[in-house]
């Protein structure tokens, strides 16, 4: 397969092994992104002075999700790594933000930059755990690596309640976080606030992933996931590669994690069960593996269908108790169907039939391209 | 001395439980080259089918008959309407699927049953008969010993004996050679499915009220300790996954005897990243280089 590409002549484009043609734009790619992020930002900015406070949060949540599923897509769509550990690696990077900004509002520091220390602080020491894991998941291929990301799932919460001293069991730990600067007027929503910073967090954690992707490194996970072998040959580090990826992978899912505890003011072992990895994954399938627009679908997705939900049931008249087991467990359901229909039908996900369709509306009118 | 004795006899009866849903791995991992996520999910539902015939009855080995066969009909079920279905040209998507029947399992029993611990009863006595002073075995360990020595000895013998053992493993090894030798070759991939999760039905129910009781995640530590046996013995041997359910039921015993039952997960997951890190094939698998 990657000798056929090899060998078609160099003017022409590689199509992407996902099947979609790589575009032709020419210019600085950063130059590109930079300005699409630019675009999102005030898009954002600009949305949160439109809509409620609650839809505010809603959204810096979307935000906070998007960093996690991002980091996955490009680990399991990209790189071929599968991890179900994820959900794990959130919790890590939330609880080193609560640890971070108990300590510093214990010492009475206060000032900006104490938050993005803290989310700074949080990264690293996901990047460490995800360093071992990752050298460990460099070594296994596909059922082996599931199983072992499970067990990490499985276990990170249990510690949690096994060292309580340092992260007070069940309860969990609150997260001190400081109302919004003074200069930006008395009566500045908190939830805007939220918006803001997550979603600048966000955005500069996806220009840089955007770059990852579409740089040397990124093309080495791609050919790393298509065939190791021809990897190998090629004379690209197979073993170094999967554990960058899965640093890097892991780093913004710390940063997620982080950045939801602050959101929440409060993490518990609770909140980053086995559910929440499957979440993830489902989230970034759904969406459309391996691309940065299909995890933030697969991130509104996450927010909104709890939400949905919860609506439906509360329009249809039902007893307490059973409006309760819907509520928890129908978007888990509808998740869950989803997630295998999905798999079965559209492989591509949400993203898959977007582009599909758009390449269909492009064919129809007469393209200049050859 | 008398702790050792009873973590041990302790451990060795969660271990053959262990063993049990090890082996319900490799029968899928075998038949299909899938590893069964979805199998501590399709074991509880099928648990709390018995649950649900049992309270109603008021007969455990009503319930428990309806389990094993609840079992092996959602194997072949999920066989038949899923797995069936899906594109195994990358190893991956069998899993993600069984995750998302991790997910939908879970949600309907949280439906319809809600999210409270039931009681699972046992049929037999848990405290241990004394022999010498020394408290060895209960009557409900002897009963789990016998039960899963059954049936290890009924699936070996099945498969080494029968014509069916016969097709299921020449359907799994050659296909397409079976395929043109007449074998069902689809039908025996749904038997394999339903023995295997007529089996983990089998063990969730004697697991189960060694536990908190029935819930609809009370199964995902335990498949995380069968994955790890399976592993230990090599996902690809039978006879090493009953000998890996035994080593990480010691193991799991030893550990909350004497360190703590906390550190029972961590536990695991240290065992399982040595065994993979130095011999990935497990402890039984012959020395096989990976295909190009």
């Amino acid at each position: 397969m990657s000798a056929t590409r090899a060998a078609l002549p160099p003017t022409h484009q590689l199509d992407d092994p996902g099947g979609r043609p790589v575009d032709r734009r020419r210019g600085s790619t950063l130059l590109r992104h930079l300005a699409v992020v630019l675009a999102a930002g005030l898009l954002l900015v600009a949305l949160s002075y439109a809509v409620e406070p609650f839809r505010n949060f809603q959204l810096a949540t979307v935000a906070a999700y998007l960093c996690a599923t991002a980091g996955l897509t490009v680990l399991t769509g990209l790189n071929g790594q599968l991890s179900l550990g994820h959900g794990a690696l959130m919790a890590t990077g939330a609880y080193t933000v609560a640890l971070c900004q108990t300590a510093f509002a214990d010492r009475g520091m206060t000032g900006g930059w104490l938050l993005p220390l803290s989310l700074g602080a949080a990264i690293l020491s996901t990047v460490a755990v995800g360093a071992v894991v990752g050298v460990a998941a460099a070594r296994l291929r596909g059922p082996y690596l599931a199983g072992v990301t499970l067990a990490v799932a499985v276990v990170v919460p249990a510690l949690a309640v096994t060292f309580d001293g340092v992260f007070n069991g069940e309860q969990g730990l609150s997260v001190p976080v400081e109302p919004p600067p003074l200069s930006l007027g008395p009566y500045f929503p908190y939830e805007r606030w939220q918006l803001w910073v997550t979603g600048a967090a966000t955005l500069l954690a996806l220009l840089l992933l955007a770059n990852l992707i579409r740089s040397r490194y990124g093309r080495t996970f791609r050919a790393v996931r298509d065939d190791e072998v021809a990897a190998r040959l090629a004379g690209i580090h197979v073993a170094r590669t999967q554990v960058l990826a899965f640093v890097v992978s892991a780093a913004t899912a710390g940063l997620g994690g982080a950045l939801l505890a602050v959101l929440a003011q409060s993490v518990s072992p609770g909140a980053f069960s086995l559910t929440l990895s499957l979440f993830l994954l489902m989230a970034v399938v759904i969406g459309g593996l391996g691309r940065l627009t299909g995890a933030l679908w697969g991130a509104v997705l996450l927010v909104a269908l709890p939400d949905l939900t919860h609506s439906v049931t509360e329009m249809l008249t039902l007893s307490p108790a059973l409006a309760q087991r819907l509520e928890g467990n129908l978007p888990l359901a509808i998740f869950g169907l989803t997630l295998i229909v999905v798999m079965i039908a559209a492989p591509g996900g949400v993203q898959g039939l977007l582009s599909r369709l758009g390449r269909a509306l492009l064919a129809r009118r007469p393209t200049r391209r050859s | 001395m008398d702790r050792f004795v009873f973590l041990t006899v302790d451990g060795l009866s969660r271990g053959a439980v262990y063993a049990a849903f090890a082996l319900a791995l490799v029968l899928i991992w075998r038949a299909a080259r899938v590893v069964n996520f979805a199998q501590g999910a399709m074991a509880v539902a099928a648990a709390y089918v018995a649950y649900t015939v049992s309270a109603a009855t008021g007969s455990y080995w009503l319930g428990f008959v309806v389990a094993i066969v609840a079992g092996l009909l959602l194997g072949a079920l999920v066989d038949r309407v899923v797995m069936r279905h899906v594109d195994h040209a990358s190893p991956l998507n069998p899993v993600i699927v069984a995750l998302g029947l991790v997910l939908l399992i879970q949600a309907v029993l949280g439906m319809v049953y809600g999210s409270e611990f039931r009681p699972a009863e046992a049929p037999f006595s848990r405290s241990a008969l004394t022999v010498g002073g020394v408290a060895v075995l209960s009557p409900y360990d002897l009963f789990v010993f016998a039960t899963i020595g059954v049936v290890v000895s009924a699936l070996a013998w099945m498969f080494a004996r029968t014509p069916v053992g016969l097709r299921m493993r020449a359907a799994a090894f050659a296909p397409e050679v079976s395929r043109l030798l007449g074998v069902n070759v689809g039908g025996m991939l749904t038997l394999g499915w339903a023995l295997a999760s007529g089996v983990g039905a089998l063990a969730a129910m004697l697991v189960l009220p060694t536990e908190l009781g029935l819930h609809p995640h009370a199964m995902d530590l335990v498949f995380v300790s069968a994955f790890t046996a399976a592993v230990v013995g090599g996902l690809d041997s039978p006879p090493g996954a009953v000998v890996g359910g035994l080593v990480v039921g010691l193991l799991l015993s030893y550990v909350s005897g004497y360190a703590g039952s906390d550190l029972t997960p961590l536990a695991v997951l240290v065992l399982l990243l040595a065994v993979l890190l130095v011999r990935p094939g497990g402890l039984f698998a012959p020395v096989a280089a990976r295909r190009v």
